[in-house]
């Protein structure tokens, strides 16, 4: 088995499904609505801490398109999801438990 | 001789998700440093004083293209459409820089107009700090498509056979346009509601 | 071999290095075995000059009120020592083991990066150039290894002792995250066909762990020394307290890295000894899964105990007990190994050669230091426990009774495959005995002047304390440890070239390291083995004693190709550290030159192997 990375396989497995460009644009259009979304709300002043809610769907939501669509995770081995997600969540739990120290959310 | 790998997954492409794993803490331990000193050391020039939602609005909508941009670079590339390739690709580190750009308006406006210094207060050091980092990320990102650019147009040498480059760019850029879709939240948004009841 | 120019501007040609020979071998080396051997000596060496710094401790400590080293040296010594043992010493040893060692165990012929590797061995030096070189241009850190703020701020360290610990801590991450990035890789990505996870043998599945550890981990102490660097440099203020920063932000985000960066130090020897004992038992290790599991548990668990470390510093009483509770849980796993291991040796046909001793040595040691460990986990205990000796015994059993004996383990156990000769079995029982005699000696005794209250990283200390005794006993127990270390220094340095050849397998061993011989061949494995087991080797020679015949011609197998831009980064990065401490001019030049390099790096062609 050669390690020479230049001797390696460098294209895609094209068997397995990929989006196609109209779903990108989609996602594009996805993204634009869900940042005004975020924008609009941010002048609810009523909303009070109520936004921090609706703000966490919001971003989380671009966040997972771009991830799944544009980054491919949706369509590419499920190992590229484990070894993201495991670096994500670690991130999320340490930093919230951080946070919890400092005295947030108590 | 075989270049098979135990999984049949490319080894640049699972490195590239192992760094990604890896960068999500480090943004994470600035975001959550940004976030355990909020509200904390003197008040003014806070976030209500600076940001500019409108404004950051927009960079932030052009960053988000500027992922759309680059996903059509590599389509286009995949389907060897050189031509096509280039100019999205050039579309996207034109947005990126784009975006640079009005990051560091706002920075001169926050330094120059507001007198908002990293030395000024927690909230200066914090956001200069995390903002600064991702914009160095954004820029370390355009220098690489320009690498590839430049190898496309003077040496020719990207082509459809040849896209885990470009993927691996890609999924580079795109990591950087979360980690803003983040910090647009959590930084600009929250931190500059006006809604939260006074306590 | 037809060497096909790397071309730039003007014309110029540059060519990658064929066959390259002496010291343009080294520098220019991609080879796992021979980037194995760099860090084995780098690190060694390193470990020396830690123990020195050690000896400079122990003497001044031998009698109360003695003034032989000054308090401002002697907080420079302790924090040398332990930023050298930590990141210059057990680390890249265990790296020259990950390096040398897991290829082969994987049945590969390289690592997935080979320049990557190289890349993080020469990032490895620099970072340890630049640590020790603070002792020589204006004073090492002197805040401990772990750096508290506000005391590391510019206030009150205004020199430049902790730039220089920034600095190279920074340069050292990039080492070990890029070699991290590589063993992941490589495990995952380039196993024999049929060797499923769990097959792995348990040295590369502590490697493996060990590496996602790091990945994780050190991205926060990169922020956090990002922090202070900028609070130092520039006047940010992370853990400027007058504008109602908070110093314990330091400690958190430290410790958040601290407590897995402990597992890393201790998961590979932990392999080590798994490999060890099994195969001078004669018998495979008891529990396998169980082995994995409980490794995995402890590498998830630690991310879950940071902040006992930190017991006395007014976290109140629930994050107390809560750290209490979760730093008790990770125990368990703990305890399921030992026993494990204890089971693996249970009427097993035991040869107590130096590495069983100190693979023995290692469960004992590490055993104690366990233990003390359950007594600081319990927050109310801790309270009169941390900063005093007793903590210090605890870090000693645990690092050196513990990684360090697993580490030298390691090394007697794979001398014959990475040398070809049989090291001196007299003197390196001697050397165990010598060492475990008189660690105990030195450490133990600890435990007692702690409980009295003696407190660490103090200078000296009063007579009326009454730890007079004991500091003395230590003091003198500890020059019978470097004692010890000489003979294993004699002995490698006899055996090397002069050991009895070795042959392939001359332990009867259980893992595919020991079917190729020793030194191994550049290529490694002739054919690429197919793996139907754990401990696959062994089961293959059960069914027969004949060799079977190659089936590929040497000539066939293409191998990575050596290359300088490695050692030309890291030059890069090294001039870029440094002009964080001086002048950022420096870091301008460096990062420049580091812009070129990686580009010449990304873009170099492959030498064509001959045609025939």
């Amino acid at each position: 088995m050669s390690a020479d990375i230049k001797n390696q396989s460098n294209h895609i497995d094209e068997s397995h499904s990929h989006p196609e460009p109209m779903t990108y644009f989609k996602v594009a259009m996805a993204l634009v609505l869900l940042t005004a979304l975020e924008v609009l709300v941010f002048y609810f002043d009523w909303l009070g801490y109520g936004i921090i809610p609706v703000l966490a769907v919001l971003s989380i939501g671009k966040f997972a398109i771009v991830v799944m669509y544009y980054m491919h995770l949706k369509f590419d081995s499920k190992l590229f999801t484990y070894v993201f997600m495991a670096g994500l969540i670690l991130a999320v739990v340490v930093i919230l438990w951080l946070m919890a120290l400092f005295g947030w959310f108590i | 001789m075989s270049d098979e790998t135990t999984t049949g997954l490319n080894h640049r492409k699972l490195l590239m998700w192992v760094f990604l794993g890896s960068d999500c803490m480090f943004f994470a331990s600035l975001i959550g440093t940004y976030l355990i000193y909020k509200g904390s050391g003197v008040a003014h020039p806070g976030p209500a004083d600076v940001f500019d939602i409108p404004t950051t609005s927009v960079s932030t909508f052009v960053l988000l293209m500027s992922s759309m941009s680059m996903v059509f670079s590599y389509a286009y590339l995949v389907r060897d459409n050189i031509k096509a390739f280039r100019i999205w690709l050039l579309s996207t580190m034109i947005m990126g820089s784009t975006f640079i750009g009005f990051q560091i308006f706002e920075f001169s406006e926050f330094y120059f107009h507001d007198h908002l210094s990293p030395q000024t207060n927690l909230f200066g050091t914090t956001f200069y700090a995390l903002t600064g980092t991702h914009g160095i990320h954004v820029t370390i990102g355009v220098i690489w498509l320009g690498i590839i650019f430049y190898s496309s147009l003077f040496r020719n040498t990207v082509t459809s056979k040849t896209n885990l480059d470009l993927d691996l760019a890609a999924l580079y850029w795109h990591f950087v346009d979360i980690v803003w879709i983040v910090i647009f939240a959590v930084v600009y948004l929250f931190g500059t509601f006006t809604g939260f009841p006074a306590s | 071999m037809t060497t096909i120019p790397f071309k730039l501007p003007f014309n110029i040609k540059l060519y990658r290095p064929v066959k390259p020979t002496g010291v343009w071998d080294w520098l220019t080396t991609i080879d796992h075995k021979k980037i194995g051997v760099l860090y084995g000596v780098t690190a060694f060496i390193m470990f020396l000059t830690g123990g020195v710094e050690a000896m400079l401790i122990r003497t001044q400590l031998i009698a109360p009120e003695l003034k032989i080293i000054a308090p401002e040296v002697y907080n420079q010594l302790f924090t040398m020592h332990a930023t050298t043992m930590i990141f210059l010493g057990v680390m890249p040893l265990s790296a020259a083991f990950f390096n040398f060692i897991i290829p082969l165990q994987i049945g590969a012929r390289d690592v997935a990066f080979p320049r990557l590797n190289a890349f993080s061995y020469w990032v490895f030096l620099a970072g340890a150039l630049i640590m020790k070189a603070s002792w020589f241009l204006g004073g090492s850190p002197n805040a401990g290894w772990f750096g508290y703020a506000p005391i590391t701020g510019a206030t009150f360290n205004p020199g430049t002792g902790i730039d220089f610990w920034i600095v190279g801590l920074q340069v050292l991450g990039v080492a070990s995250l890029a070699a991290s990035f590589n063993f992941i890789v490589t495990i995952i990505n380039m196993r024999a066909p049929g060797m499923t996870l769990m097959r792995l043998p348990l040295f590369t599945w502590m490697t493996l762990l060990t590496a996602i550890l790091l990945i994780l981990a050190f991205p926060v102490i990169t922020v956090a020394l990002i922090e202070l660097m900028l609070d130092r440099t520039f006047d940010f203020n992370f853990f400027n307290t007058k504008a109602g920063a908070n110093p314990i932000l330091w400690q958190h985000l430290f410790w958040i890295f601290g407590h897995p960066e402990v597992y890393i130090l201790i998961l590979p020897a932990m392999g080590i000894v798994s490999e060890i004992l099994p195969t001078f038992s004669r018998k495979p290790i008891f529990g396998y899964p169980a082995m994995v599991l409980a490794a995995s548990f402890i590498a998830f668990m630690g991310w879950l105990v940071w902040s006992h470390h930190m017991f006395t510093t007014g976290l109140g009483p629930i994050a107390n007990s809560v750290f209490t509770l979760t730093t008790m849980l990770i125990a368990v796993p703990t305890g399921v190994k030992m026993f494990n291991w204890l089971g693996t040796m249970w009427g097993g046909d035991i040869d107590f050669k130096t590495p069983t001793l100190f693979a023995v040595g290692f469960l004992s040691m590490f055993l104690i230091g366990g233990i003390s460990g359950v007594m600081h986990a319990f927050s109310a205990s801790d309270y009169q426990q941390q900063d005093t000796y007793f903590i210090v015994a605890h870090i000693h059993y645990v690092l050196f009774g513990g990684a360090i004996f697993g580490i030298f383990a390691g090394i007697y156990y794979w001398f014959p495959k990475i040398t070809g000769r049989m090291y001196d079995e007299k003197l390196g029982k001697l050397n165990f005995w010598i060492m475990f005699i008189a660690q105990n000696l030195t450490f133990f005794p600890m435990h007692f002047v702690g409980m009295q209250g003696m407190p660490r990283r103090i200078f000296t200390y009063d007579a009326e304390m009454g730890w007079a005794f004991w500091n003395a006993f230590e003091t003198i127990a500890a020059y019978a440890v470097a004692f010890g270390v000489l003979i294993f220094v004699i002995n490698m340095i006899k055996s090397w070239n002069g050991g009895k050849k070795a042959g392939d397998d001359p332990w009867d061993g259980r893992t595919l390291e020991w079917s190729i011989p020793s030194p191994p061949p550049l290529y490694n494995f002739r054919d690429i083995p197919i793996v139907k087991s754990v401990d696959d080797f062994w089961h293959t020679k059960q069914k027969s004693d004949t060799k079977v015949k190659s089936k590929t011609k040497v000539s066939d197998i293409h191998l990575p190709q050596p290359s300088y831009w490695p050692f030309l980064v890291a030059v890069g990065l090294t001039i870029a550290g440094f002009g964080i401490i001086y002048n950022l001019v420096l870091t301008g030049i460096g990062i420049g030159i580091m812009l070129i390099t990686v580009c010449a790096w990304s873009f170099e062609p492959v030498n064509e192997p001959d045609s025939h």
